[in-house]
């Protein structure tokens, strides 16, 4: 009997996660790279709390930005190196699907642990505590957005030699809106103003990624495969 | 069942494949030759649709692959270079995983499968701890379980011993048995009987 295609996106989700605790540190290295970016930055500027405080929404988005660039890389390349994601195209599923659950289960895995993780990097630059729930959930919004868009670049970048460089000249540009929103929303959470106007740009950022990003990213990645 | 019309694919500027036109019937084998770097691989990634050709088509039941490229993948099965496995995980979750994704499969029919390749005894070691011909053999044992009517192979004798070679000749001949059809890109001959075999050199048209 035929897998039905959600059925196989299942199966992916499934077989990336147990990949994933079976390496830890490829996931831990972005998470440390948001936290070293993040906690440096108190020493190096100014020990004010309310002048860090102004930076910290700018520190945490960049932080969170690099950081997200930084894990897209492993988001198709290893399987990519080792054929599977060919297997992937050749399977006779939608390749659209696998690729979506490939992408959320790469957020599970970077983009959340880091939403989950800014409050301690937040309470360093100064961030009032009654911030920290808004925060979290801009950063949850905002890394899902980040990694949808991100997996189009990823796959675009598949068949170049050193594509690192390339991923992220692809994926800055187009992580600027994310970047504004995010930051603003943040700014808003700070300031104790509120915060939905660019928390819904964010939502429709996320909503547009996941209507069509999965199928720009199979079709970039067959493209990758070539 | 599977014709190849006319393809002509450029790789950059070399025209690797020239007007390569053949047909593969059930129950027949057709094996590509030619020396290295000929085309051989380009023609079964061709075949796949894993490379668009520049000219010419491929058709499988009569319709062009590109135009029912699912329809097309569900019932064909593709062993590159490389044994695509993920070293992290042991043999048989791989093949739960890569079968899985295609269709229903037990964990009965993936011990018999391994067991038919040779592949049983090592089968729960991560992959990345094997040698290279026992994750061809884990490999070959999921091409057999995917029960696609086409195998397309390249090279499957990569990196296996005497007995090995032996096992990828058997296991095409029970393919063809089942009136499966299988394209295969080899070097050395394969030890099937000569009235299975079309054989086809790549690169001299």
């Amino acid at each position: 009997m035929k897998t039905t295609a959600l059925a196989a996106a299942k199966l992916v989700a499934v077989r990336d996660l147990r990949l994933a605790f079976r390496k830890p540190s490829q996931l831990l290295q972005p998470l440390m790279f948001f936290m070293i970016v993040a906690t440096l930055f108190p020493l190096t500027l100014t020990p004010e709390l309310s002048r860090l405080r102004d930076a910290a929404p700018g520190v945490l988005w960049i932080g969170a930005l690099l950081s997200s660039l930084l894990a897209l890389e492993f988001l198709f390349r290893d399987d990519a190196v080792d054929g599977t994601l060919e297997q992937f195209a050749l399977s006779g599923q939608s390749l659209t699907w696998m690729l979506f659950a490939k992408t959320c289960t790469h957020w599970l895995l970077t983009g959340l642990p880091l939403a989950l993780s800014a409050p301690l990097a937040a309470l360093a630059l100064g961030v009032p505590v009654a911030a920290l729930g808004s925060m979290v959930a801009a950063l949850a919004l905002g890394s899902f957005a980040l990694s949808l868009v991100g997996a189009i670049c990823a796959g675009l970048t598949l068949g170049a030699r050193r594509g690192g460089v390339l991923l992220s000249l692809l994926t800055l540009p187009l992580s600027v809106p994310i970047l504004v929103f995010g930051s603003d929303a943040t700014r808003h959470a700070i300031a104790g103003t509120e915060i939905a106007g660019p928390m819904y740009m964010l939502g429709a950022i996320a909503v547009l990624g996941v209507t069509l990003a999965p199928l720009a990213a199979a079709a970039a990645v067959r493209i990758g495969l070539e | 069942m599977l014709r190849v019309q006319g393809v002509h694919l450029w790789r950059g500027d070399r025209h690797v494949l020239r007007n390569v036109t053949f047909d593969a019937t059930p129950g027949r084998c057709v094996l590509l030759t030619g020396r290295n770097g000929a085309g051989k691989t380009t023609l079964l990634r061709a075949i796949a649709g894993l490379l668009e050709p520049e000219e010419g088509q491929v058709t499988w039941r009569g319709v062009a692959t590109r135009a029912t490229r699912d329809v097309f993948h569900a019932e064909l099965a593709y062993l590159g270079h490389e044994p695509p496995l993920k070293g992290d995980l042991s043999g048989r979750e791989n093949l739960r995983f890569s079968v899985g994704i295609r269709r229903a499969v037990t964990t009965a029919e993936i011990d018999a499968a391994l067991a038919r390749t040779g592949a049983e005894p090592f089968a729960s070691l991560a992959v990345r701890l094997l040698s290279a011909g026992q994750r061809r053999r884990i490999a070959l044992a999921g091409v057999v379980l995917a029960n696609a009517a086409l195998w397309l192979l390249d090279e499957p004798t990569t990196n296996l011993d005497a007995e090995g070679q032996q096992l990828v000749a058997d296991l095409i001949a029970e393919q063809l048995g089942r009136s499966g059809l299988v394209v295969a890109a080899v070097h050395h001959p394969l030890p099937l009987p000569a009235e299975l075999v079309d054989e086809l050199t790549v690169g001299t048209a």
